[in-house]
């Protein structure tokens, strides 16, 4: 028992008094009155819905005499209209089905138009023959909760809402970024040419590693002719990546292809392209550069070799595999990167293929791909000449398949663009164009 | 696609017998139909299917897209009908389904000849010179009272009990199953049901048609079950000594009955 205060009784006297007196008055709470005056509503209604008896708890809730209710009005009557859609779609039918029903969400409507939001439970009532007989209907004013519900139902909402924005705005973002992928693409291909041009006397093989997909790389190659016979090829990589990259390669190139045909010497052609990008860039206080090799072929058609003129700017040196099996570098010593300075000074080098004899440029990309965890970890001219000796002898696409698995097996360390161009003698005589063999 | 799984397919009765093909309305499922299968079954091959979205149908079948207009209802009948092979058969369509069935007897007439109405309505919504009981803002109501009765859904539950048709002790752990729907699904098709108006498709009905209403209907008023009689020439109209918009299971036996009555009529 719990006292909350007051003087205290005296023990063993009005104690048991005031007890029974409490018991009595709960027994005189009859069940009509608890029926009546319950905190909940009451309903009783017959199968099909027609309020038989109601009691005043629920009357009062809804502002409704019981003469206008009882006998007269259905159950469903007594809800707002969407509510009574429910009941004919869901309660009712559920109830036959079930024989009850718990915690249904309806809204009442109250006499002076208000509404009353309720949880309603039913349960079917049947007579000894199992045939229903009536249905009791308990109702809860849910008003508060109905509110905490509305809220949370609100939030949740808003919720999906921000969720479905998201995924629009990602869908978006993702369609921006295949559609700026696609141009790139296209515009990757742009600076390098879609494939070599079959040149006679010769075999060709090429390799473009891009480093990201969504970056314009950095490394260009070209292969065309020139007059008298002769071929022009370039390789080389521009400083930077992305479209400033793109930009610069683009002129380079086409410099170089309009320079090449201007003059056949490889120096000249990239001497005016170091006028070039040196006008182009240095007047905007943002100076651009390349390193770049050159390359004129002169086929010799009566013996089967092919001399080979090359210029370099800065650029890794070539590599050519011997047909006895060496391997060798073909230095250029003393040429500076291409763009820097005005007249740039401009390395040479010249070398014969004879058949057998295929000559490799590459970019950086191949000679510091990184090779263990330090900084300093890189491939390296010197292996590259270890690895060029040991598939020497090779063809232009044997060189390119070999160095394609090298440049495989770095994973990882292989960060940068890295292009392969590879041009050889074939070591079997081979049938030479008749247009260049034999002018009539 | 298994349509018979996608839709939850059950047949009863005599193999032989002709086909009634009853299809259930907006709200619960096939279960709808269980306290008259057993007198139709007698004398009929009754198959019962659900929607897909509702009942023990396949979910993963569902899309807005497909369930927004009623001819996606009426393009699972006709799914159901080629499932079995149907001809001729009697489409029985309770509610919003009586106007499915229309549209599927219009898209594969070999397959549907017969059409049996229970408490249809071809438009809810008041219109000019039209009263069929409802505002667009009654609709609005009704998909609260939707919001605020998932009925027993919880999606945790839902994959278990829609996964196991055949282990129904399962789907007992959550009360009202038969009406459990996902809240999304039912969404839609509440609003399909009650914001369509069919009832320029009425016109297009040359089969025999039984029109069944109730004496007291608060969903579709008997105004409304005398429009549809009057635009269906060749239909009878049979108002049945019941109340509440589900005679099936009001009045089960007045409502097959009635049925029986109309299809021996036919012969």
């Amino acid at each position: 028992m719990c006292r909350t205060g007051g003087v205290p009784e005296p023990a063993g006297a009005g104690g048991e008094a005031s007890t029974d007196a409490a018991f009595t008055a709960l027994l005189e709470d009859s069940a009509e009155d608890l029926y009546e005056s319950a905190p909940c509503g009451y309903l009783s209604t017959m199968m099909d819905g027609t309020i038989a008896k109601i009691n005043t708890t629920l009357l009062d809730w809804l502002g409704l005499d019981r003469e206008a209710v009882a006998g007269r009005k259905r159950f469903a009557d007594l809800l707002t209209v969407g509510g009574k859609l429910y009941h004919e779609t869901h309660f009712a039918p559920l109830l036959r089905m079930q024989g009850e029903l718990r915690g249904i969400a309806l809204e009442m409507r109250r006499k002076d138009g208000g509404r009353l939001p309720v949880l309603v439970s039913a349960v079917v009532k049947h007579g000894t023959e199992g045939d229903p007989l009536l249905i009791r209907i308990t109702v809860f004013d849910a008003s508060d909760r109905r509110a905490y519900e509305q809220e949370l139902l609100r939030r949740r909402q808003e919720a999906e809402r921000a969720r479905a924005e998201a995924d629009e705005a990602r869908r978006q973002a993702e369609a921006d970024r295949a559609r700026l992928a696609d141009a790139l693409a296209v515009l990757q291909r742009s600076l390098v040419p879609d494939s070599l041009p079959a040149v006679p006397g010769l075999e060709t093989a090429v390799h473009y590693h891009t480093a990201s997909p969504d970056q314009l790389g950095g490394d260009f190659y070209d292969l065309f002719p020139v007059a008298g016979d002769r071929w022009a090829f370039f390789l080389g990589d521009v400083c930077g990546k992305g479209p400033e990259a793109a930009s610069l390669t683009s002129l380079t190139r086409y410099t170089l292809r309009a320079a090449a045909h201007h003059d056949p010497d490889p120096a000249s052609a990239l001497a005016t392209l170091n006028a070039v990008l040196h006008e182009r860039y240095t007047g905007d206080g943002n100076p651009r550069y390349c390193t770049c090799i050159v390359g004129i072929i002169e086929p010799d058609g009566e013996h089967g070799r092919t001399v080979v003129r090359l210029a370099s700017g800065g650029h890794p040196p070539a590599l050519v595999l011997r047909s006895d099996g060496r391997a060798e570098f073909l230095p250029t010593p003393g040429g500076l990167l291409i763009g820097v300075v005005p007249g740039a000074p401009i390395g040479t080098a010249e070398t014969v293929l004879a058949p057998g004899d295929t000559i490799v440029l590459y970019t950086d990309g191949l000679t510091e791909a990184r090779t263990g965890p330090g900084r300093d970890d890189l491939y390296g001219e010197d292996a590259l000449h270890a690895f060029a000796t040991d598939h020497a002898p090779a063809a232009p696409d044997e060189v390119i398949t070999a160095l394609t698995g090298l440049l495989e097996s770095f994973g990882e360390g292989l960060d940068d663009d890295t292009a392969l161009l590879a041009l050889g003698v074939p070591a079997a005589p081979s049938l030479i164009d008749p247009a260049t063999s034999h002018p009539s | 696609m298994d349509i018979r799984h996608r839709n939850n397919i059950h047949v009863v009765g005599p193999e032989d017998a002709p086909v009634l093909l009853l299809a259930h309305g907006f709200g619960c499922d096939q279960n709808m139909w269980r306290l008259v299968v057993p007198v139709l079954s007698a004398r009929y091959r009754v198959v019962l299917f659900d929607y897909v979205g509702s009942g023990g149908s396949d979910l993963a079948a569902w899309s807005e897209e497909r369930y927004s207009s009623l001819q996606g209802y009426a393009a699972d009948v006709v799914d159901v009908c080629e499932e079995l092979d149907l001809r001729q058969a009697v489409f029985v369509g309770h509610s919003v389904s009586a106007m499915v069935g229309v549209l599927a007897a219009q898209a594969a007439p070999e397959r549907i000849g017969t059409l049996v109405m229970v408490t249809p309505s071809p438009c809810y919504i008041d219109d000019e010179g039209y009263r069929g009981g409802f505002s667009t803002e009654d609709i609005d109501e009704l998909l609260d009272s939707l919001e605020a009765n998932y009925l027993g859904w919880s999606s945790v539950m839902a994959p278990v009990i829609m996964g196991n048709p055949e282990r129904p002790e399962l789907g007992r752990e959550l009360t009202n199953s038969f009406c459990a729907t996902d809240p999304d699904i039912a969404r839609v098709f509440a609003r399909t049901t009650f914001l369509t108006d069919s009832r320029e498709d009425l016109k297009g009905v040359s089969v025999p048609t039984l029109v069944l209403e109730c004496e007291q209907d608060a969903i579709a008023p008997r105004e409304v079950g005398a429009h549809v009689h009057a635009a269906i020439p060749a239909s009878r109209l049979v108002t049945l000594d019941a109340t509440g918009h589900c005679p099936q299971l009001s009045a089960p036996e007045a409502t097959a009955a009635a049925i029986l009555d109309f299809l021996e009529s036919l012969k």
